[in-house]
């Protein structure tokens, strides 16, 4: 089961009246599927969660504007978050992995390689202070980051690409 | 040497599991509340023990189930929030993917106490380990009749479920956390009215930091004058210590309440890293004001650090050695700060961003002498003038870095250039 669709997990059939698809609660989980099925928030992903849940679609991009982990955009197939937290750059993590992988993929931040296989950002921080730097992959997290850790991880995912 | 209570079972094998859970003595606490109890009679235990909020406000964990209504009539709610984002905080994460059914047994008997039938998790969207583990910790616990119908034989019912953030720090304040359970951007609302009267969808809600919920089984299991002789008088229990930063063991450490500080950096975290010398500790996490290493000895409790100036907050300790330049901590504090502000308080909103213009400006060397008292006018503009603690935890850390280490910041703009990490 994909944990996207936890909101409607543990309900009882009476529930399923509060939580009935079309009522506003059910948006952060209705996006996430539509992200997950469209790979980013269309227009049209937006459209449809919006007629789904019987919302404005300006409301729903309000939504899709204010939470960091809805994107508007296509992104690569891996998105490379780089914490810049305080704890990853104290151990000399952010500036210098974000500065690595810049030149390696040469990308900047916020941008995608050309084959479309990475897409480099940075995030606040991620929670991994005592085993920073840390770097999110889609939805893994990798900890202790060093160059040579980058650059197995940028090896092992092209490896599935080849 | 203290025993370890919360995360006793996290270096355990498969300790996320409810096998090993139970094998270790858990949900042992439930029946007996069940059978013996009344909901005041937990409720009092709970205010007798002194235990308080581990979520960075530190309020009274009893009083706060106390403010509940009691009419059966109204419906209730109880929230777990496992929105941890505060810089250098790194505890919840653990006890949710090590030890998820110390946490849904505390949320059992929280909502026994306060009558609610219904309880959420809502978690940080980045947490994907800490979902997949909350949702088979949840399933573990329906199939062996924690939760659901009727649990155990008793009158009490109590569905739970899981509701995931998508990135944004400050869904961990409460009242943001139930605007985005009900599907809304997370913009903190007024308080008061406070969630134990009206919180979500309107009704009362209890909202608790996880490490505040896994403290309710042992409290249960071995007495409130127990808990209450850990730590100091007004600071009881255990407390997860998070440290980071520039020492030889980083990591979480369970100790009591009241541990000075000094006994957590050297012989807990082993000392500073490459013996380079202390220069300041953030106690609490990011939202709270520096340390200098003529402050050491605090203990670190609720009113301990208060006294000194700080907050206990989250108990998130970062420590920075010699070589770190203040104004560049001042700058990476100010950009979260900036990014996580919802926007809906325009000091907040306006306020952050202006600050944060100045400190790059200063760290990049091209900052002007007015520089420094426009930061004091802009933090104590943001000052008191928000709805939620977010104004406040974003510039409190500036003002004490401002007055600490103001040298640096001159010197900054004075030689247009950091002196302080040696290098240019």
């Amino acid at each position: 089961m994909s944990p996207l669709a936890t909101a409607s997990r543990h309900l009882s059939g009476e529930e399923v009246q509060i939580f009935d698809p079309a009522k506003r609660s059910m948006l952060l989980t209705a996006l996430y599927i539509a992200q997950e099925q469209y790979g980013y928030l269309t227009p049209d992903a937006v459209d449809r969660v919006a007629k789904r849940l019987g919302l404005p679609v300006t409301e729903v991009y309000s939504m899709a504007s204010f939470y960091s982990l809805y994107r508007t955009k296509p992104t690569g197939r891996y998105v490379l978050q780089v914490c810049e937290g305080l704890s990853c750059h104290l151990v000399g993590g952010a500036e210098g992995l974000v500065d690595y992988l810049r030149r390696k993929l040469a990308v900047q931040p916020g941008q995608t390689t050309k084959d479309g296989l990475f897409t480099l950002e940075t995030v606040q921080c991620l929670a991994s202070c005592g085993t920073s730097p840390a770097i999110r992959v889609n939805d893994a997290l990798y900890e202790n980051m060093t160059a040579e850790k980058v650059d197995e991880l940028l090896e092992t995912l092209r490896g599935y690409h080849v | 040497m203290f025993e370890p209570i919360l995360t006793r079972n996290c270096g355990l094998p498969r300790s996320e599991t409810i096998d090993v859970y139970m094998a270790n003595g858990g949900y042992q606490a439930l029946p007996k509340v069940l059978r013996e109890c009344t909901p005041d009679q937990v409720i009092e235990t709970v205010i007798a023990s002194g235990l308080r909020g581990r979520g960075g406000a530190g309020f009274p964990a009893g009083r706060k189930w106390s403010f509940m209504p009691k009419d059966p009539q109204v419906e209730k709610y109880v929230c777990v929030n496992t929105d941890e984002g505060e810089p250098g905080t790194f505890k919840d994460r653990e006890l949710v993917e090590k030890d998820p059914h110390q946490i849904i047994e505390g949320v059992i008997i929280a909502s026994y106490a306060v009558g609610a039938k219904r309880a959420f998790v809502y978690i940080r969207g980045e947490f994907f380990l800490g979902v997949k583990r909350w949702i088979k910790a949840i399933d573990d616990a329906y199939a062996k009749g924690f939760l659901g119908k009727n649990i155990l034989g008793s009158e009490f019912s109590l569905d739970l479920s899981v509701h995931r953030g998508a990135g944004a720090y400050i869904c961990g304040e409460e009242t943001a956390l139930i605007e985005s359970l009900e599907g809304k951007r997370g913009e903190p609302r007024k308080k008061p009215p406070y969630p134990a009267n009206v919180g979500l969808w309107g009704k009362p809600t209890l909202v608790h930091n996880v490490e505040t919920l896994a403290n309710i089984p042992h409290i249960i299991n071995r007495g409130a004058q127990w808990y209450a002789s850990i730590g100091t008088p007004k600071s009881a229990g255990p407390k997860i210590f998070c440290i980071s930063g520039h020492v030889r063991n980083r990591g979480v450490f369970e100790l009591p309440l009241g541990t000075t500080l000094r006994e957590i950096i050297e012989e807990h975290a082993g000392g500073m890293a490459f013996d380079k010398k202390l220069k300041a500790v953030i106690p609490g996490g990011a939202s709270t004001p520096m340390l200098t290493p003529e402050q050491i000895d605090t203990p670190m409790a609720f009113e301990t650090l208060e006294a000194a100036g700080t907050m206990l907050g989250t108990g998130a300790i970062i420590v920075m050695n010699e070589d770190t330049c203040m104004v560049d901590v001042a700058r990476r504090l100010m950009r979260f700060f900036a990014h996580e502000s919802c926007g809906r308080c325009v000091p907040c909103r306006v306020g952050t961003r202006r600050m944060l213009d100045i400190l790059e400006r200063v760290e990049a060397g091209k900052g002007k002498a007015e520089d420094i008292p426009h930061l004091e006018d802009l933090a104590n503009g943001i000052r008191g003038r928000t709805f939620c603690p977010l104004g406040d935890a974003a510039v409190n850390p500036i003002l004490s870095s401002l007055r600490l280490f103001r040298n640096e910041y001159e010197d900054h703009i004075k030689h247009k250039r950091c002196t302080a990490m040696g290098s240019p």
